[in-house]
């Protein structure tokens, strides 16, 4: 049983301009999954519609088993509980400290006495190692202990899917490291499913189990990352290669050199 | 800032914005003056109530004794009913006189009550039936053209 | 050729008039949602509470100066013409009337959405902009309940309050200038102002007043804010608009429940 099922699923912020087109995804329980893709192919829309913030024009988004378009508010929500994201620059609230922030989720759906409170967000900290950092506001963290920060909030409730959003962006080897440590770890320990959208490709295929290629709003190839690696489709060849002129041309379309330069 | 601080300055700030309303109601407005418990209504014809107004002061010898409730027009005798709120601590007789004063010489237009000599006093719906206009100003102009233009005369006599 | 450049901008005009109607109906449903959804808000108090202190308590100092000034130059001024007509006696009452009535709601008002309105706005639009909103959302939780509805409660409580003291201050400036600087006489002073000033009357009408501002400063500053493009220029731009609206609004407002409330006349 899928933990997320996308079927044939279409998508345009504006009618008449679609983002996502006949998508076909399936996600098993357990699985680290990357989706990924260049800038603007429609990976960021895709993981809001499996949040359910917009509903799929056409196709049926199913997720934690029910469609996402089947559910009012008070259904929404309850399924949000069992969910976690990590957003792109971790987006902790500024007027809390990391304390409150882990606890945030903790006071909003739980009424627990302070002391079991205390020490549930003493081990999400634990997890993400920052323990000692629990009395820092955000502005006094660097970027990398914002995002695990923000990790350690997303997983206070245990949730059964984790969802990042370029969960990499902007970050030093190091935090770069412990973060995709993390993400394998954290899925592992939760017993959950995770969905990382990203393009940086070297690291995530490091660690994940499988992978979808999106461009242009469909999903040009798909496979565990060995398969990905050595694919012969020529988009994910340039992707994964980094290789600057291919599907993705180096030149802008523009008039002929010779022309602009007034020679011919 | 700690939740604590927070309460302390919230409470402060509140405290005194009340103490200023509490200030305003007291110390500037009339509110320790006259309070509108218990009252009985009288009522009285005017043959022009000049600036009368609706919550005007009703006064004697100086000092309120009551306010002006409502002011209409009498379609048959073609005179002002002036309706009075006057406060149930004071009694004023049937003979009574009901004035339109003015305060100073520019000054709003009130209502003054001279208490006659009656033993019977008003009650609740009476109407006070000795009654004096307010001064218009054209009128008191030509009587004292009038009286000028008589004044001028009479020598000729 | 011009015809054509006077008609688009004819087209422009017409856009922008029913785009602005349009704002308005969301800016009203938004509005009801938000007072329905106030549960939370005053359930969890303190959330409220903290709201109180960053839209009322941090303006005490703007709101209490500028009435200080106010008072004393309406005592100035007013004594310069009161004193032609030999009514200096009723500097009181001049000032007292023009605070409770008008100057107290309105000039708090105005202050009120430059300081805490804008400071709302800018709060929940840079919240938007970095995402902590959708955060909030994320995390089931509803962020009109949550954020806006304490920061709109926590404006509509203050702005009475800041607006009493305001009068209160001014009326003190006024004495200082009048009495104490001037040298009308003290007695006159505070006698006539208690007959002329009428508590339900003057004092009230100006309480709703500055309720009737408050609430419609504060829903301007929470909806621009929520309402704001998730960039650095769109929440400035959101800012600058909540200032100009809701002073707008206040000044409009102000003339409607004017003419409602101080219209003389035998009625």
């Amino acid at each position: 049983m899928p933990i997320v099922e996308i079927k044939n699923v279409s998508f345009g912020y504006d009618p008449a301009r679609p983002v996502l087109r006949d998508i076909n995804l399936a996600i098993a329980p357990g699985a680290v999954v990357g989706i990924m893709g260049q800038s603007g192919c429609g990976k960021t829309t895709l993981l809001r519609i499996i949040m359910g913030a917009y509903l799929p024009s056409r196709g049926e988004a199913r997720v934690l088993g029910r469609a996402t378009s089947s559910l009012d508010t008070a259904a929404l929500y309850e399924m949000r509980r069992r969910m976690g994201m990590l957003f792109q620059f971790g987006a902790l609230f500024t007027d809390m400290s990391v304390y409150e922030n882990v606890a945030f989720p903790l006071r909003e759906h739980c009424r627990l006495p302070a002391s079991l409170e205390h020490d549930l967000v003493m081990l999400k900290l634990q997890a993400v190692g920052l323990r000692g950092a629990a009395h820092l506001m955000p502005t006094e963290l660097s970027g990398g202990m914002a995002r695990r920060v923000a990790l350690a909030r997303s997983i206070a409730l245990d949730p059964q899917l984790i969802l990042y959003d370029e969960p990499f962006t902007g970050l030093d080897p190091i935090s770069f490291g412990v973060i995709v440590r993390l993400i394998r770890s954290l899925n592992d320990l939760l017993g959950a499913t995770s969905i990382i959208v990203t393009h940086d490709v070297q690291e995530a295929l490091d660690v994940v189990d499988y992978v979808y290629f999106m461009a242009g709003g469909r999903v040009i190839a798909e496979g565990r990352p060995d398969d990905i690696r050595s694919s012969p489709e020529p988009f994910v060849n340039q992707f994964v290669n980094g290789r600057p002129d291919g599907p993705v041309p180096f030149h802008y379309t523009a008039p002929a050199y010779a022309a602009d330069l007034e020679l011919a | 800032m700690n939740r604590s601080m927070i309460d302390l300055w919230v409470g402060i700030f509140v405290t005194v914005g009340f103490a200023a309303l509490i200030f305003l109601a007291l110390k500037v407005g009339n509110l320790a003056s006259f309070s509108t418990d218990q009252t009985y209504s009288v009522h009285a014809k005017f043959a022009n109530i000049g600036g009368l107004k609706v919550r005007g002061p009703v006064k004697s010898a100086g000092v309120v004794v009551g306010r002006v409730a409502d002011i209409r027009f009498d379609n048959e005798s073609y005179e002002a009913i002036v309706s009075m709120n006057l406060d149930s601590g004071y009694q004023f007789p049937r003979d009574t006189t009901a004035k339109i004063l003015t305060s100073g010489i520019l000054g709003e237009q009130y209502v003054g009550l001279e208490a006659g000599g009656d033993g019977v006093m008003l009650k609740h719906g009476d109407r006070v039936r000795l009654t004096q206009s307010a001064v218009v100003l054209e009128n008191l102009i030509s009587q004292f053209l009038f009286n000028k233009a008589a004044e001028a005369k009479e020598p000729a006599k | 050729m011009e015809f054509a450049g006077f008609r688009s901008r004819l087209e422009r005009l017409g856009g922008t008039v029913t785009s602005q109607v349009w704002r308005i109906g969301f800016a009203s449903r938004f509005l009801v949602y938000l007072v329905l959804h106030s549960g939370t808000a005053l359930r969890r108090f303190r959330l409220t509470v903290a709201q109180v202190y960053f839209a009322g308590v941090l303006s005490l100092v703007i709101i209490l100066v500028s009435g200080l000034f106010v008072g004393m130059v309406l005592a100035l001024q007013g004594y310069e013409t009161l004193q032609r007509f030999g009514a200096s006696e009723s500097l009181g009452v001049l000032v007292a009337l023009s605070l409770v009535r008008e100057l107290g709601p309105v000039v708090a008002g105005l202050l009120f959405a430059s300081r805490a309105g804008s400071a709302i706005t800018a709060e929940i639009g840079l919240m938007k902009a970095t995402e902590q909103i959708s955060a909030m959302e994320m995390m089931a939780v509803d962020p009109i309940a949550r954020v806006v509805a304490p920061r709109f409660w926590g404006g509509v409580i203050s702005m009475p309050l800041l607006a009493a003291l305001f009068s209160a201050a001014g009326i003190f400036g006024g004495y200082l200038v009048g009495v104490q600087l001037i040298g009308v006489d003290a007695g006159a002073f505070w006698s006539q102002m208690q007959a002329a000033v009428d508590v339900r009357n003057d004092i009230l009408n100006g309480v709703i007043k500055s309720l009737v501002f408050g609430i419609a400063v504060t829903w301007i500053s929470v909806f621009e804010g929520y309402d704001a493009i998730p960039t650095a220029e769109g929440v400035s731009r959101a800012t600058t608009r909540t200032v100009v609206t809701s002073s707008l609004a206040i000044l409009a407002l102000d003339f409607v429940l004017t003419a409602l409330m101080f219209t003389g006349g035998n009625h």
